[in-house]
């Protein structure tokens, strides 16, 4: 067990702990940094699919797991950045600036959807984000002139600084960068006064009330922080898919961003990355489960999605915390050994009372 | 007259929301968990109606009776082994797992029946009843009939017999209905079951109309903003909200263009959520700290 003697208040805010975690993860971005060098095209495209999936799993993090906001309508912030890159692109506009547009744009429809869905809670504001992004849907099949609308369009070449970046090794770089870029700004809001405010939100509304935070400012801050986060991700999506079209934004894709910060861990940016790592290697699980199994049962339609809802459901039932929970509670298990209690995790349960009188 | 006809047609679509809906609204109003997996729910009893009319030759409505015993049995068996270890965890976390279940469902009836569309043939099929110079096929008659009756029912039910008494009861407060004596628990299970039942009515109704393929469930999510417009945990809301949804989308199909008629339920749903957003006819009162 590491336990770090503090004597400073600086300590308390240090993006790192200690001297350790400073070294490990040095060393395990310089080994990302470093994989273009060994790994083949088609890992190095894998990995790519993984950094975009967590730079937009930060998104979908900030708001649910740090704000405890539910949303069913990601994929339209996706979108929104995916399509809003592409365009600008079109007009030439260079990669930095118009990802930066692309996700700044997005973070301004959050913002604007964070202040009307202020007063609702739960299931209600799930639904209204699933409306919003079906609405999203319609506007950019409808939207002809500028989306290309069932056709698609094209989405132009990354290239920077007449640096082309489509390929594979250069793209896994853009995109490693990018969310290294990202996970710092994450750490640093959530180290600041807003994510202390998002948490205080997250456990409880009164009492968050009661101390002075204004909620809506909150509320509309974290729907922006994290449409801007999920816009981000959009502007390389479009980029690795190549040609954008609306049935790439579907309710599926919104569920399985939510899909991918539950089984990584609700409330911490580990489990964003285990998260992405397991959403993006799951295609190829399956697509191996599918050449074991006999041909009657590995070609069904729809088995995939089933097999995403099947871990889903085995996650919230047996592991609540997701794979950064189970990650720590093995940790503490090997440092405490001999003395590991079983009941330091038992989960806590409350029981349900309502206002309601009918 | 063709004002006329199109709300009759808006009347019986939002009849069909509003039967699915009816589903949503009793599986939260006895345990405050929201489903979204009753679309599914829906989907999968159409298919077993379909199995036991059509594939096994017997009659309509002996097949629609055993089609709802079996859903019971189904959605009993759902709440032991998925919902029942929920219990106590955060509402959601409930909704989530409803989610998965929904696409574990739709993959295991791809499964079966395949992913070809299947039709029930309702012993009335293609009647039309015509009344003045309007028409209604009796197909919808038949879902606006027993959409009716069956709210009337789950009304005098959840205000009039001990077992619905209870149920409301253990949405209200858990530990409280536990301390009464009230079997918390078997209560979870009855409102399962009697939701899937209404789920395999709604399946089976709703599939003369509408084909039935394993994607049929996401008529739900339009059931769903019924619910939520006509205020959730509220019965007669759910059935006037679905109505009112089937109304605007074909209102809208008639007098505004493509694109906004495509979406016109959920700029609906999301206007109505902006000006009331507990819905029109809500149950809910403020939170107490």
């Amino acid at each position: 067990m590491h336990f770090v003697f503090k004597t400073r208040y600086g300590q308390d805010l240090d993006l790192f702990k200690h001297r350790g975690q400073r070294f490990w993860y040095g060393l395990l971005a310089l080994l990302l940094a470093a994989a273009p060098l060994t790994l083949s095209d088609f890992y190095l495209g894998e990995a790519a699919w993984v950094f975009i999936y967590a730079v937009a799993g930060i998104g979908v993090m900030l708001l649910v797991g740090y704000t405890g906001l539910v949303s069913l309508g990601h994929a339209a912030f996706l979108a929104i950045g995916a399509y809003a890159h592409a365009i600008l692109m079109q007009h030439g506009w260079p990669l930095p600036f118009s990802l930066l547009t692309a996700a700044l744009l997005a973070a301004g429809v959050g913002f604007l959807l964070g202040r009307p869905t202020l007063r609702m809670t739960g299931i209600y504001l799930a639904i209204a984000t699933l409306a919003f992004a079906a609405v999203v849907e319609q506007v950019i099949v409808h939207w002809q002139s500028m989306t290309g609308g069932f056709r698609g369009m094209v989405v132009p070449k990354a290239e920077l600084f007449g640096l082309d970046l489509s390929r594979p090794a250069p793209f896994y770089g853009l995109c490693l960068a990018v969310l290294l870029l990202s996970l710092w700004m994450a750490l640093n809001v959530l180290r600041g006064p807003t994510g202390r405010a998002m948490n205080a939100v997250r456990d409880s509304e009164i009492s968050a009330q009661s101390m002075g935070i204004d909620l809506a400012h909150v509320r509309s801050i974290a729907f922006a922080l994290s449409a801007g986060f999920t816009g981000l991700a959009g502007g390389l999506f479009a980029h690795q898919l190549g040609y954008l079209a609306p049935d790439a934004f579907t309710l599926l894709l919104s569920i399985q961003l939510l899909l991918m910060v539950v089984v990584g861990g609700l409330g911490s940016l580990h489990g964003v990355i285990f998260g992405a790592v397991f959403l993006g290697l799951l295609p190829q699980g399956i697509a191996l489960l599918r050449d074991l199994l006999p041909p009657a049962v590995g070609q069904i339609p729809g088995l995939e999605p089933g097999v995403f809802g099947l871990i889903l459901m085995a996650f919230l039932i047996y592991e609540p915390l997701g794979l950064y929970g189970r990650w720590r509670k093995i940790r503490q298990f090997l440092e405490e050994f001999p003395l590991y209690r079983h009941a330091t995790h038992k989960r806590q349960r409350s029981y349900l009372r309502t206002g309601r009188v009918r | 007259m063709e004002l006329l006809q199109v709300l009759i047609s808006g009347l019986s679509l939002g009849c069909v929301y509003g039967l699915i809906a009816l589903g949503f609204v009793l599986i939260y109003k006895a345990t405050e968990m929201v489903n979204f997996a009753q679309g599914d729910l829906m989907m999968l009893g159409a298919f077993i109606g379909y199995s036991l009319i059509e594939t096994a030759g017997l009659p309509f409505f002996l097949g629609l009776g055993l089609t709802m015993a079996s859903m019971a049995l189904i959605g009993v068996l759902l709440e032991r082994v998925v919902l029942r270890p929920m219990i106590g965890e955060p509402p959601f976390a409930v909704l989530m797992i409803t989610i998965g279940l929904g696409f574990v469902l739709r993959a295991v009836a791809g499964a079966i029946w395949g992913a070809e569309p299947k039709n029930i043939d309702a012993p009335w099929a293609g009647g039309v009843a015509r009344w003045g110079g309007t028409a209604i096929g009796y197909e919808n008659l038949m879902i606006m009939v027993s959409t009716a009756v069956l709210c009337l029912l789950l009304f005098l039910f959840f205000r009039r017999s001990r077992i619905g008494l209870a149920m409301q009861a253990g949405s209200q407060n858990q530990l409280a209905a536990f301390y009464v004596g009230i079997p918390v628990k078997k209560m979870f299970a009855l409102t399962w079951a009697l939701s899937a039942a209404i789920a395999g009515l709604a399946g089976v109704l709703t599939a003369p109309i509408s084909l039935i393929d394993p994607m049929m469930g996401f008529l739900a999510i339009k059931a769903f903003a019924a619910a939520i417009v006509g205020g959730f945990g509220n019965l007669a809301g759910a059935l006037l909200g679905g109505l009112l949804i089937g109304v605007v989308e074909q209102l809208a199909g008639l007098y505004l263009p493509d694109a906004v008629s495509g979406v016109s339920a959920y700029a609906f749903l999301l206007l109505v959520l902006l000006l009331k957003p507990e819905g029109l006819f809500s149950t809910l009162q403020a939170k107490k700290v």
